[in-house]
Parts: structure tokens; sequence; C-alpha cells
């Protein structure tokens, strides 16, 4: 089945999913009160978005200087850096590594950046252990599903879920209390920490002045990630990189509050190298893999390099009424709605993706809340208009020039208002068969009427 | 001054009532109204769809029928985007972009002249219903419409506004959106009507009739007794 025809099937389920509706909306209705209310505490909101906006620009217009910067200063330290091209070298690299270290079981903390490189599969190919330390990564690694949200990666589940999924996974005891959830996987974790060869972190930005990642959390688990293994590997994408350290005084409680409505995460840590000499703690080697993966095409058009600004927020997959309604998995992407709508197609191609570009309403709610100012659906409309200079579709040009013609001719087009009139009967007896041409809208719509006498026909006759 | 009222191809079919009362109030506001004969659609069907080739043929041929009057009044914020935000793009490294970018400075949607620009809010208008207003995300997100339709309402005798929860959430018309993906549109738009009936409200008044005929099609097929009406009609009522 095509990845269109797989979305649209889903989207079919998921949309009449009643149930689903509900737990989102009550998930995400008490996210925007907290949201609201942190970012009210900002003395000037649209001031720092613009400020995230210009650092990024800033970031991302020199990216090449500051990615060599940062290199140059974390290689300093000891640590080693690969570059990887696509998908397959970055999971070629970090194969390698596990091979040298002779490695059997890896612990990992939240990272897209690895689901984006389906690393956890091509690990467990050659006999790894794999152990998700993110909570809510944990319950959507039982479930063997992909995360739902990049934020959120189980928000789609109720705790009477995650209890039955416990229960048969881990062999807990029958509780749905949230407390008590979270202490059976904390204690099913630790132990994995401490036994674990590697630790495999992503990172939520990469400073160029002082060569560390900051990475961002509530739950301690990608500290101990990094710090318990002897070895870590961090998959960062090359789109992370700020331009000093000071730039964090602004992204870490933007991210925290449009990310989760927190005015600061739980943790955020700062990791400059492996362990130093006299250092008591911390892994013996640090590998970092810098992924391009088709970033750099993004970087190269014009019109839609903002999109490298994300930090991956979800803010905008919160405000958008298409993922709402049809839920994460729906899209069949590591990055779901808006921004993954807009960037999928750069990263997995334009033909096989341009439908979530078609997809949406373009209402715009995920430009005006993204705190760095991408032009989310601006993007969704220029993807539209590149596929069809690509390659468009026979029917659906012939109907718009048709169209074209028709608008452009008043003559013609009066006439074609009075054949619709005439022919309006004949639509509404075939209304409810396969035979009516308007059926994607009558299937669960009324269509008004055609006025008798349309407002061009009343401005001749007053005249 | 003397208005060009570009009404929406779907209005003109559908609602001629909306028309018919933006003439009538602009005229009793003194104004002269001309309302050229090949304004037939903006273009934003193909240009929403990615065929601007296609769109640049039909707005080509009304842009030049815009101008020539001291502004340019569209009964619709998702058309009146069309005309002020994305002409100048459409038209962008062509012969017409200098007229595109005249027309767009000079290009209103209807409330938001009203209000905006003549700071005319009190239309002697009544309308004895509890309603709740509907933002179309055109209109409020790239002409950034948001409180002049509210400040005519709040003048309307009778009038009481309770506002929904959702109502800066999209309707689900989208366009050609309704129809390609028709099971999302739906899911949309039935959040949509269960937020504005929640709020008690008899009508949903919106300054954009596309959404309403979205919303309007939904609230019938489930035989909701909520009625949609455009803001222009309201402020017409006597």
């Amino acid at each position: 089945m095509s990845f269109v025809s797989q979305f649209k099937s889903a989207a079919s389920v998921m949309a009449k999913d009643l149930r689903h509706r509900k737990i989102i909306r009550t998930a995400l209705g008490n996210y925007e009160i907290v949201r609201d209310r942190r970012k009210a505490s900002f003395q000037d909101w649209q001031g720092a978005r613009q400020l995230a906006a210009e650092t990024k620009w800033e970031a991302v217009n020199h990216l090449d200087q500051y990615l060599e910067e940062f290199v140059a200063r974390i290689e300093a330290r000891g640590t080693k850096v690969h570059w990887a091209s696509n998908a397959a070298q970055a999971r070629e690299i970090v194969l390698q590594i596990v091979a040298d270290k002779k490695a059997k079981s890896v612990i990992k903390s939240k990272a897209m950046t690895s689901e984006e490189i389906h690393l956890n599969d091509a690990l467990e190919a050659v006999g790894l252990k794999v152990v998700e330390s993110d909570l809510g990564e944990l319950i959507v690694q039982l479930r063997k599903e992909a995360p739902y949200h990049i934020v959120f990666p189980s928000m789609h589940l109720t705790r009477d879920e995650i209890n039955v999924l416990f229960q048969n996974e881990l062999g807990s005891a029958n509780t749905n209390d949230p407390e008590e959830l979270t202490m059976i996987a904390r204690r099913a974790l630790r132990s994995k920490y401490l036994t674990a060869d590697i630790g495999i972190t992503g990172a939520n930005f990469a400073i160029a002045e002082t060569g560390m990642i900051s990475i961002t959390e509530n739950e301690g688990n990608a500290r101990l990630t990094a710090a318990l293994p002897k070895t870590m590997i961090s998959l960062i994408g090359i789109e992370k990189v700020l331009p000093k350290l000071a730039d964090l005084a602004l992204f870490l409680p933007m991210l925290a509050t449009m990310g989760t409505g927190q005015a600061l995460t739980c943790y955020n840590t700062l990791y400059g190298g492996p362990r130093q000499p006299g250092e008591t703690d911390g892994p013996e080697e640090w590998h970092v893999v810098l992924l391009d993966n088709h970033r750099t095409e993004l970087l190269a058009d014009a019109e839609q390099r903002d999109a490298l600004h994300c930090i991956r927020c979800g803010a905008c997959l919160n405000v958008c009424p298409i993922f709402r309604n049809v839920g994460g998995h729906t899209y069949g992407t590591t990055y779901s709605g808006p921004i993954g709508s807009v960037i999928t197609p750069h990263l997995r191609g334009l033909q096989d993706w341009k439908h979530l570009s078609n997809a949406s309403s373009l209402c715009g709610a995920c430009t005006e809340t993204c705190p760095v100012k991408i032009d989310l659906h601006h993007h969704l409309l220029q993807n539209r208009r590149n596929s069809v200079k690509q390659k468009s579709s026979l029917g659906e040009k012939i109907a718009f020039k048709f169209f074209a013609y028709g608008a452009s001719r008043p003559g013609l087009w009066k006439l074609g208002m009075k054949m619709a009139r005439w022919l309006q009967p004949l639509q509404t007896l075939l209304q409810r068969t396969p035979l009516d041409p308007v059926k994607p809208w009558t299937q669960s719509r009324d269509l008004p009427p055609l006025a008798l006498a349309s407002f061009k026909d009343w401005w001749r006759n007053r005249k | 001054m003397t208005v060009t009222l570009f009404i929406p191809c779907f209005v003109d079919a559908l609602f001629p009532r909306a028309g018919i009362s933006m003439v009538e109030i602009l005229e009793r506001l003194g104004h002269t109204v001309v309302c050229p004969e090949n304004l037939t659609c903006c273009g934003q069907p193909p240009f929403n769809s990615g065929y601007w080739d296609e769109a640049r043929a039909v707005a080509g041929k009304i842009l030049p029928s815009l101008d020539g009057t001291d502004a340019v009044v569209i009964g619709s914020g998702s058309c009146g985007a069309m005309v002020k935000k994305f002409y100048p793009e459409l038209f962008a490294k062509t012969p017409q972009e200098e007229l595109a970018k005249k027309i767009a400075a000079k290009t209103w949607e209807f409330s938001d002249f009203l209000a905006g620009k003549l700071g005319v809010t009190e239309l002697g208008a009544k309308f004895p219903h509890k309603v709740t207003f509907h933002d179309g995300c055109h209109g409020l997100r790239e002409l950034g419409v948001k409180k002049s339709p509210r400040a005519l309402l709040a003048n309307v005798a009778g009038l009481e506004l309770v506002e929904m929860s959702e109502a800066e959430t999209c309707c689900g018309f989208g366009g050609t959106f309704a129809t390609k993906f028709p099971m999302i549109s739906t899911a949309m738009g039935e959040v949509k009507c269960a937020s504005a009936t929640e709020t008690g409200a008899e009508y949903i008044v919106s300054n954009d009739s596309s959404c309403l005929l979205h919303i309007q099609g939904l609230l019938s097929r489930q035989g909701n007794p909520l009625k949609t009406i455009h803001l222009a009609e309201v402020l017409n009522r006597k």
C-alpha cells in the first residue's frame, strides 16, 4: 500500500475514534493551561520568539562555521566525532562502536534522531538488548510501537492501559496509580543502567562556543544513561547547534514552556567531553555522531531553511487540529504534526510524502504558536506548489485548467453558474448514491441550494 | 470613498444575502460601491492546491478590475488573504508584481474595513439573539482580524455574544482539503460544532461564509438547530 493510502485509511479510522479524540483533548487541555501560564511569565513573549528565531537563523546560516567550532572544542577534550551523511552511515557508525566494545546491552535516553534512523531495529538485528529509559519511550517500546508524539511518546494511552501493559511485560502488580506505575518502571530500569555497556543519548542543543551538548529531561534517566555506562554515544542532528552558551538562557525556558508547560524541566545537563583525568565519574569514551540525513538539502532551500530552526518542542503538534483528530501514528513518520508534514517530504521524498502537505486546512495555528517562528503552514503551501511543478496529477491539472479558463471569462462563468443551478436538482436526486458527483462532501455534510438569484443577478437588476 | 466590493464566487452563488448586506451597509455610510462583472473568483482553489500557473491565469484577469478605486473590500477573510497576502507572492517577478502590491495595500476584509479603516462600529443594527463568533483562520491569522468583528457585534442592539472555547480552532473547511480529506475535515467540523453548541447560542456568526458553508452543512446533517449567519447580515438587520 502506498504511503498516501496508508495515511488515508489510518486517518479514516482515527478521525471517527471519539475515545481517542477525548484522551488527546483532555491531555492537551491540561497542557494549554500550563503552557499559557509559563508564556505569561515571559516579560515579552513575542520578543523572545523573535530573538530565538534570529539566533537560530544566525546558527543555521553559518552552520558550517558553528559546527566546526563545536567539533574542535569537543575533540580537544577527547571526544570522538563522527559525521554521518545519511541514516545508513549513522547506523554503521554506531554498530561499529558497538562491535569494537563487544557490547551486549544498550541503554538509551530519548532521542528522535535514533527513531529517524531506526537505530533500535539495527541494534537488535545484531543481537543487542536495547532498553529505552524515558518512561514514555519505555511504554511504547514495550508495546512495540513508535512514539506517538515527539515530546509525549505515550500520550495516547490511559494509565489503565499502562497498568495492563506493565503487568504483562514487567510482571508488576495491579495498580493504576501514576506514582506506583512510575516506581515500577524505575525498578525495572535501575539494574539496566548498571549492566549496560553503552549509553545512547540525543541532544537538545549543541553549543559551539564551549563545545558542549545540552540535554533537557524530567526523569533523570538521561543523566544515568550518560554517566553509568563506560561508553556514551550521542546522536545529534546538525541543526541543533547554537552559537553561544548564553543562548541557553533563552532556549531552555522556551523549550520547557512550549514542550511541557514548565518554567524549566527538572534536569538540564551540559556534557563537554568524556571523563577527564582526575574526574571520578562519566563515560570513559564519548562518541558524537553528527547526522545530516538530508538536512543540508533543507538548508539549500532558501524558502524553507527556517524549518531547521525547529527545537522539537512539539508545540505545533499540540495546536494542530489535524494532529488532534488523526493522532501521531497516522502520519507514519518519525516527525508528525505540522513540522513533520513540512520536513518529511525533504527527508524522505516529495512525491511519496506530499499528501501530508495536502492534508491541512492551512489554518496557521502551528505558525502562530511556533516559538522559533517557522513559517510552517506556508511551507505546506510551498510543498504543494513544488510537488505540482515536479509532477502534477493529470485529472487535477485538467480540472484546474478548465476552471481557470472559465473563471477568466465572465460570460462563460455566468453560464456555468446557470448550468450549476439547473444541474443541482439532479445532484440532489443522486445524493447518498455512488453516482453523486460531490460525494466526498455530501457523505458527511449537507450542501445548501444555489440561490435562485445570485448576488451578481441582484446587482445587475438594481442598476 | 469609492469602494470596489469583491463578492467571492461562493457568496455570489450560495449566500447572496451576505453580499447584498455589504452593499447596503457601505452605501448607507455614504460610500460609492462598484462591483465589476468580471470579478469571478480570486483563484484560491488552484493556488492552495499548488497550481500556481492556473491561479495566476485567473487572478491576472481580475487584478486590473480591482484597481481604480480608493479601496478594495472583500466579503471573506479567506479571499481577502488571497488578494492581500498571497497575490504579491503569486505575481512576484512577473509584470503584474507592482499592481499586485498596490492592490494588496488597499485591500480590506469587510469587517476590518468598517471598524479598522473607517473607525465605524455603530451601524444601528438590531439582532435580539444569543450568538457565538467563529474566527475564520485566514482572516484571523493571515490578516490579523480579531477585534473588528467583535467591536461591530458589541453595538448590535439585543445581541448577546458568548465566546466558544474553540473560537479560534479551524472549522475544517480548508477549500479542496474538505473533499480531499473529508474524514479529517468532518472530524474538525464536529469539534467546532460541539464547541459552538456548548455556548447555548442560537446562531454562529462569522465574517467568512466559506467556514459557515462547512459548519452549516454539518449542523444540518446532524439535525442540530443551531443556525449560521454572516456578520454583514447581522449588521444589516433592523
